[in-house]
């Protein structure tokens, strides 16, 4: 595969990621517990289609796709796709969509500063917007998180079974294949570094919140092999309904 | 001096507001990354301050609509991510004008880039000047602003967040 191929596909992972982030939030519309909360769940979904889109333009020009961001987006199947797991699944109560909001902002904020070192051209430049983007929903959501942790024994639980919930979508973010080699090799890192930066950050976090890690979770990994949940079954049926019944339709 | 076939659609565009925040206008906010003339064909760059904005559809008709009426029909309008859009790129003038709008401007205060703990550079409130404020949500109207409350003069106002 030439770097080109590779980088392209890289790039489609981070778009399916972001593109199931903006899905899943974009659930939350007019249904969140506080309007404040309804404004910002839904932006920061936003971000996250804008971040989406921006990827796939990347993508299609790297690999020469004759394809359009829409097409990307609303016209591949379940097996297609290789986000990753954590992006798909449901949102459950607010606790745990802020524990997933939070698991994931953090992550992609470690990974996206890594990749602007890059001298690809088409990564890097959203890459660096995506980053300033995403640490604003890592503010956001680490705050909610501290705020429900010492609160209530409620809202304190609710995390604590948003975390146990999220917990064993959390391995797939580390997973890698052929086409990460491309940038580990450029920037001379690895994937095992931002994975011990993470977790270091965020059990640091989870011990001023007296949260507990679950143990012995069975870890469910295989996004970036197009190895999805049934969550991301419902997520299509969903999002590209218009498109499977119209398919000639247009804006 | 007589202006350049490009300084004078510069000056076109200059007139367009920003669709969100009429008082500033696309060029203030830097939008305006890149014009070129292609033959007859009007290639404008436009950099989106945030990933997801969801008036760059309007923005781009905008351009396109006061490009045609001045005599250009020919526009291509194509967005850029690079260089990423920064808060930086504001004037002290179009803060200022931000801040007579209601919108307190952006601060960027000691060095982290997007810091917002309000330890460091206090938002101050745009109608009282209060520095009394708190932070509601990161998370305002628009994805451009968060939401704080003035705890002087008890109103609510927007704060155009900092993206450097």
């Amino acid at each position: 595969m030439s770097k080109q191929e590779m980088l392209s596909k890289y790039l489609i992972r981070l778009g399916d990621t972001s593109l199931m982030m903006g899905q899943r939030l974009a659930e939350w519309c007019s249904r969140g517990p506080i309007l404040e909360e309804d404004l910002a769940l839904t932006n920061i979904s936003l971000d996250y289609f804008g971040q989406a889109e921006a990827f796939y333009n990347q993508a299609i020009k790297a690999g020469e796709l004759e394809k359009s961001a829409d097409d990307l987006a609303f016209r591949r199947n379940e097996r297609e796709y290789t986000n990753y797991i954590l992006a798909e699944v449901e949102n459950g109560d607010f606790a745990q969509t802020q524990m997933k909001i939070y698991l994931i902002s953090s992550f992609l904020e470690k990974l996206y500063a890594t990749l602007i070192n890059s001298s690809e051209e088409l990564l890097t430049s959203v890459a660096r917007k995506a980053v300033k983007e995403v640490t604003y929903h890592h503010r956001h959501s680490k705050m909610w998180l501290f705020r429900m942790a010492h609160g209530t024994l409620e809202s304190s639980s609710r995390i604590q079974n948003g975390l146990n919930s999220l917990w064993r979508y959390t391995e797939d973010l580390f997973q890698t294949n052929e086409y990460d080699n491309f940038w580990m090799e450029e920037i001379q890192t690895n994937i095992a570094t931002l994975k011990e930066e993470w977790l270091k950050e965020i059990k640091g976090f989870f011990q001023e919140c007296k949260l507990s890690l679950p143990e012995d979770t069975y870890m469910i990994t295989g996004g970036i092999q197009k190895m999805h949940t049934e969550a991301l079954g419902h997520l299509l049926c969903e999002m590209q309904y218009l498109q499977r019944a119209y398919p000639e339709a247009t804006w | 001096m007589l202006a350049t076939p490009l300084q004078k659609i510069r000056t076109i565009l200059s007139t367009i507001p920003d669709p969100e925040i009429p008082v500033i206008s696309l060029e203030e906010l830097g939008m305006i990354q890149h014009i070129q003339l292609v033959d007859d064909e009007v290639h404008v760059m436009v950099t989106p301050t945030y990933s997801g904005c969801p008036a760059i559809e309007q923005i781009s008709e905008d351009i396109r609509v006061k490009l045609h009426e001045n005599g250009y029909p020919n526009v291509k309008v194509e967005m850029t991510y690079s260089p990423a859009w920064s808060s930086k790129w504001m004037s002290p003038g179009v803060k200022n004008k931000l801040k007579e709008y209601g919108i307190a401007p952006p601060q960027h205060c000691c060095g982290n880039d997007l810091c917002m703990s309000g330890k460091c550079s206090v938002i101050a409130c745009p109608r009282c000047d209060g520095k009394n404020t708190e932070l509601i949500s990161h998370f305002g109207s628009t994805a451009c602003k968060a939401l704080y409350t003035c705890h002087t003069c008890q109103e609510p106002f927007e704060y155009f967040k900092a993206l450097a």
